[in-house]
């Protein structure tokens, strides 16, 4: 038994503790892995013993090991243990341990409440200051819920050591058990006025945060953050109440204006001296101000823009200002001031784009800088500062840094960015439709980019939108094809050669507008194409069907049979190679294809009339659908969607029918009359397969795809309002377009229009409001001398009837911010009261309770 | 609200991370690596900000010790490079030699811990936050 003891304390003194650890770690450089395990296997050892010092040492130890990777959720309890140990310097390790490791999946969380509470009321205030600061990283909803009155009462403690951080873990209960947040109120803002700075702050930035999410709760403290802004000197609590004003400055106009005054006051008195100095890492805190003072400055003039009714003369001069001192940071040569000069302007140009832009030589400097956070704010800003005179320029200027621009990452963003520009708020800023085209077509001569994707998406998008444009795109579009180069380009998913999926899709579609429809079809058919990733494959055959369709109207409207004929034999065989593909998609259409041109060729060998019916196949408009449409269409009155369809299983046979039928090919004497008929029916079912094939392909791009509504509208496509083409710029440009001419005829052209201004302006104003359709021109005044060189239509989604566009369906139910957005000015005293009570009982009990390991586990 | 600090070492290895907002185990390995590949390759006249993700970046350089600190959008940038480096300053104060801070990193938590609780910065000031430190050695001791 002696022995025993005496093994066991040998045993103990070749304990590794930490530095050993670290030491061994270090010098296993090789096999650290294998060391690792082993010194597991000696701390799972050591956890087994009853000495705490030993098991706290082990903990220690796995929490070093926890941060270079490895789990240790196996040691929970242990951890729980040593967290319990009325030694200090082992309960601090046992926290740590549980901060570092314990999360909401924790099952022994729930052993630890009583514990925490006992450290809590510790009369020794290191053990309550480690608790609160463990808890601040597991608190769970119901450690909140059983804590959240022991917190309450700390916060009035007697050290401020503690009230600091019981305020500061305030925060944290109130996300996760937010009726808490009711009965704790007004000891918070009391700590607001508390002497000591640290608590003080502290208060600040709770209730900084909650304001934030929840401002309309938050106003009645208004005036006291304003005593408090006025009279405090700590840079970091002026920093946060700024922060604080900018939200609430919104929703009280009259704040606005009282805070112009000292955020002035603010702004040049701090900011005057320290700009000019070398060094800028003492005032650095100082400059740190700009940045909220910013942001509420942007506010409050926005406040006082919407309560306009004595019209401030100094808001616009405020922003000047501020303008004028970011300008000075954008300048220095630190590249943090920068950072922050540009940010700040970015928020700056949200709601006053016209004071930045006179910056823009500037931003456009910034674009060279080799720091590419900088270059990445400075896109950023670009992105707001264009207008429709200058977009030309600053694409151009961006399409340069293309060229120049070494690693793809910062090309694609460049890439991404010229689309964004070019794109937004519908196309606003385009006035030349051709010139975006052709800026599209350069931009697919990129390599090595992964946003094919999105320069396809675009080139769908403004074919279908913009009907004048169809004819010069198609053209384009079938150069694209005709090209070698993008076919021997890289093959992976996204790569440039997605825009081939565009190009054969838009030449299909607008196939009337094509020059030379027969050639584009033997391009679509090489056999090189069957190297192209699936998806496009399959785009690429289907279109070659439409392609089909208008080269037989063509020739048989040439009354040109033997031409007819030729093509059919061109498809069948061509089409054979695709029948054979690996890819599922690819392969069914083809067969389909295959066999319906067989059929057509038989019935030409009759000498039969097949065109109309072939492009009747084809027939219906595409239209861009709403993304919310779906979700907005109303469900029809006297419908139960939770009604039992038919009775259980039996019926349901009789549905898959249908689709077998269309696809029918076993019985050649029926399909062949269902030719000849070609009644409404028919076609319907044939679009009904159509859709239902695009719905079900995942590499359909859905953003041209028609809800049933639209082909049950297709007669009536003359609802959609099509205005007069205006052609002053000539739509036929020989060989591939170079954006650079466009430039000079759009400065020729808007300079003949200044010159006959005059007389048509009559005219124009009438033109310009049926030609700009849906789109609203909020620019500046000058830009609605130019014109677009296109009039140019631009196709509205579709929605169902009386259907509003709402952001409302994208906020997360989850949020745990919306659960704290309660009306604080009625709060429920009495509530708290007896809560306290119930606590102060149980703690009684425990006193007098046995006061052994176990118990303190019961919660 | 700051998400997470970390201690890189110019290899690239994780000599001490905190995170101030619960990530799994398993992506942490991978979240650091990727942070440590976006700030070591960043020149000396490059600012200190970037951008990761949804988070920005706030990183310093000492000697062979890299400090990254991970934000959202609404803390001010300046306002944590400050505190980076208060950070390093009450690190020198307590240690001296810098191996020490290796062999000890759970002093260096707790220092971490007074300084910031729940994301957000508690006291800046040093003789404070060694505070309680100093007490801990002194019950060790006796």
């Amino acid at each position: 038994m002696a022995l025993k003891i005496v093994k066991g304390s040998i045993d103990r003194m070749f304990d590794k503790n930490l530095q050993d650890l670290v030491r061994g770690i270090r010098n296993h450089k090789e096999d650290e892995a294998k060391y690792i395990s082993t010194c597991i296997d000696e701390i799972k050892q050591e956890l087994k013993q009853d000495n705490i010092a030993v098991k706290a040492n082990a903990v220690c130890k796995l929490t070093y090991l926890q941060m270079l990777g490895y789990d240790i959720s196996w040691a929970a309890f242990n951890i729980v243990e040593v967290m319990s140990s009325s030694k200090f310097t082992y309960k601090r390790i046992g926290y740590l341990a549980a901060s570092q490791c314990f999360h909401e999946g924790t099952d022994v969380i729930m052993l630890t409440t009583n514990q925490i509470r006992k450290d809590l009321s510790s009369p020794n205030q290191y053990d309550t200051g480690v608790a609160l600061t463990g808890l601040s990283c597991f608190v769970t909803p119901d450690l909140a819920r059983d804590l959240a009155n022991d917190i309450m009462t700390l916060m009035s403690h007697t050290k401020p050591y503690i009230r600091k951080k019981a305020v500061l873990i305030m925060y944290k209960v109130f996300l996760k058990y937010p009726e808490s947040l009711r009965p704790a109120f007004p000891r918070l803002k009391e700590k607001l006025e508390d002497p000591d700075p640290g608590v003080q702050s502290a208060a600040v930035n709770v209730i900084c945060e909650l304001a934030r999410r929840n401002p309309k709760n938050y106003l009645s403290l208004a005036p006291l953050f304003f005593k408090l802004m006025t009279s405090s000197t700590n840079n970091w609590v002026l920093i946060k109440i700024i922060k604080l004003f900018g939200a609430l400055t919104p929703l009280e106009p009259r704040l606005g204006k009282k805070l112009i005054e000292p955020l002035t006051n603010l702004i040049h008195s701090r900011l005057v001296i320290t700009l000019h100095r070398a060094s800028v890492e003492k005032n650095v805190c100082l400059i740190g101000l700009v940045l909220p003072i910013v942001c509420v400055c942007v506010c409050v003039s926005n406040a006082v823009l919407i309560s306009l009714s004595s019209g401030m003369p100094n808001h616009s001069a405020s922003i000047q200002l501020c303008v004028q001192k970011l300008r000075i940071l954008i300048e220095d040569s630190d590249q943090n001031l920068k950072y922050l000069g540009l940010l700040a302007m970015s928020k700056i140009l949200k709601t006053h784009p016209k004071s930045v832009q006179s910056h823009k030589d500037l931003i456009l400097q910034c674009l060279d800088d080799k720091d590419e956070s900088i270059r990445l704010r400075a896109l950023d800003l670009l992105y707001g500062m264009v207008s429709k005179k200058n977009l030309m320029e600053i694409v151009k200027k961006l399409m340069l840094h293309v060229d120049k621009a070494e690693g793809t990452t910062y090309r694609d963003e460049l890439l991404t960015k010229i689309i964004d520009i070019c794109s937004q708020s519908n196309y606003q800023y385009i006035t030349n439709f051709e010139w975006y085209i052709s800026i599209l077509v350069e931009l697919t001569r990129l390599e090595g980019t992964r946003h094919g994707h999105l320069i396809a998406s675009q080139m769908l998008d403004v074919a279908i939108r913009v009907k004048a444009i169809r004819g010069f795109a198609v053209a384009q579009m079938a150069m694209l094809l005709d090209s070698g180069h993008l076919l021997t380009g890289n093959m992976q998913r996204n790569g440039i050669c997605e825009v081939l999926y565009a190009a054969a899709w838009i030449c299909g579609e607008f196939s009337e507008h094509l020059d030379d429809p027969m050639q584009t079809l033997e391009a679509m058919l090489r056999p090189k194409v069957a190297s192209l990733p699936g998806h496009i494959q399959a785009v690429y055959v289907q279109n070659a069907a439409k392609l089909f369709a208008t080269v037989l109207q063509k020739h048989e409207g040439a009354t040109d049979s033997q031409a007819a004929q030729d093509t059919s034999q061109l498809l069948i065989e061509r089409l054979p190679l695709f029948v054979q593909s690996a890819n599922l998609e690819v392969q069914e259409r083809a067969s389909c294809i295959l066999q319906l041109v067989k059929y057509i060729q038989k019935l030409q060998q009759k000498d039969v009339e097949v065109a109309e019916e072939v492009s009747a196949l084809f027939a219906g408009e595409l239209n861009p659908v709403a993304p919310k449409a779906q979700k907005k269409v109303p469900v029809p009155e006297g419908l139960d969607l939770d009604a039992w369809i038919n009775e259980p299983p039996s019926e349901s046979e009789s549905e898959d029918e249908k689709p077998k039928a269309v696809f029918a090919k076993e019985e050649p004497k029926q399909s062949r009359a269902r030719h000849i008929e070609v009644d409404e029916k028919e076609l319907a079912r044939r679009r009904e397969a159509r859709k239902q094939e695009q719905a079900n392909n995942p590499f359909y791009i859905k953003s041209s795809p028609s809800s049933q509504k639209v082909y049950q509208d297709a007669p009536g496509v003359e609802h959609i309002p099509v205005v007069q083409i205006d052609l002053s710029v000539p739509l036929k440009v020989p060989g591939m377009p170079m954006s650079e001419q466009y430039l000079k005829l759009e400065e020729e052209r808007r300079q003949k229009e200044r010159a006959d201004k005059k007389k048509k302006d009559k005219k124009k104003k009438k033109r310009e409001k049926r030609g700009k359709g849906k789109r609203d021109d909020s620019g500046p005044e000058s830009e609605e001398d130019i014109t677009p060189a296109h009039q140019v239509d631009i196709v509205t989604e579709e929605m169902p009837e009386n259907a509003l566009p709402s952001d409302d369906d994208d906020k997360d139910p989850n949020d745990p911010h919306k659960a704290l957005d309660i009306d604080l000015d009625k709060y429920v005293p009495s509530a708290e009261n007896t809560l306290h009570k119930v606590t102060v009982c149980m703690l009684h009990a425990e006193k007098q309770g046995d006061l052994s390991i176990t118990r303190h586990f019961l919660v | 609200m700051i998400k997470f600090l970390l201690m890189i070492n110019k290899q690239g290895q994780t000599r001490l991370s905190k995170y101030y907002d619960h990530v799994d185990v398993g992506k942490r390995a991978a979240l650091e690596a990727n942070v440590v590949k976006c700030c070591l390759f960043r020149k000396k006249e490059e600012c200190s900000f970037v951008e990761y993700k949804d988070y920005k970046l706030v990183y310093r350089q000492y000697a062979a010790l890299f400090i990254v600190v991970g934000i959202t959008d609404d803390e001010n940038e300046l306002s944590i490079y400050e505190l980076v480096h208060n950070f390093i300053e009450v690190l020198d104060k307590y240690f001296n030699r810098v191996t020490q801070i290796m062999f000890n990193l759970d002093k260096v938590h707790i220092m971490l811990d007074e300084m910031i609780l729940n994301g957000c910065i508690v006291e800046t000031n040093k003789n404070r936050i060694l505070a309680p430190l100093l007490a801990l050695d002194k019950m060790a001791e006796s």
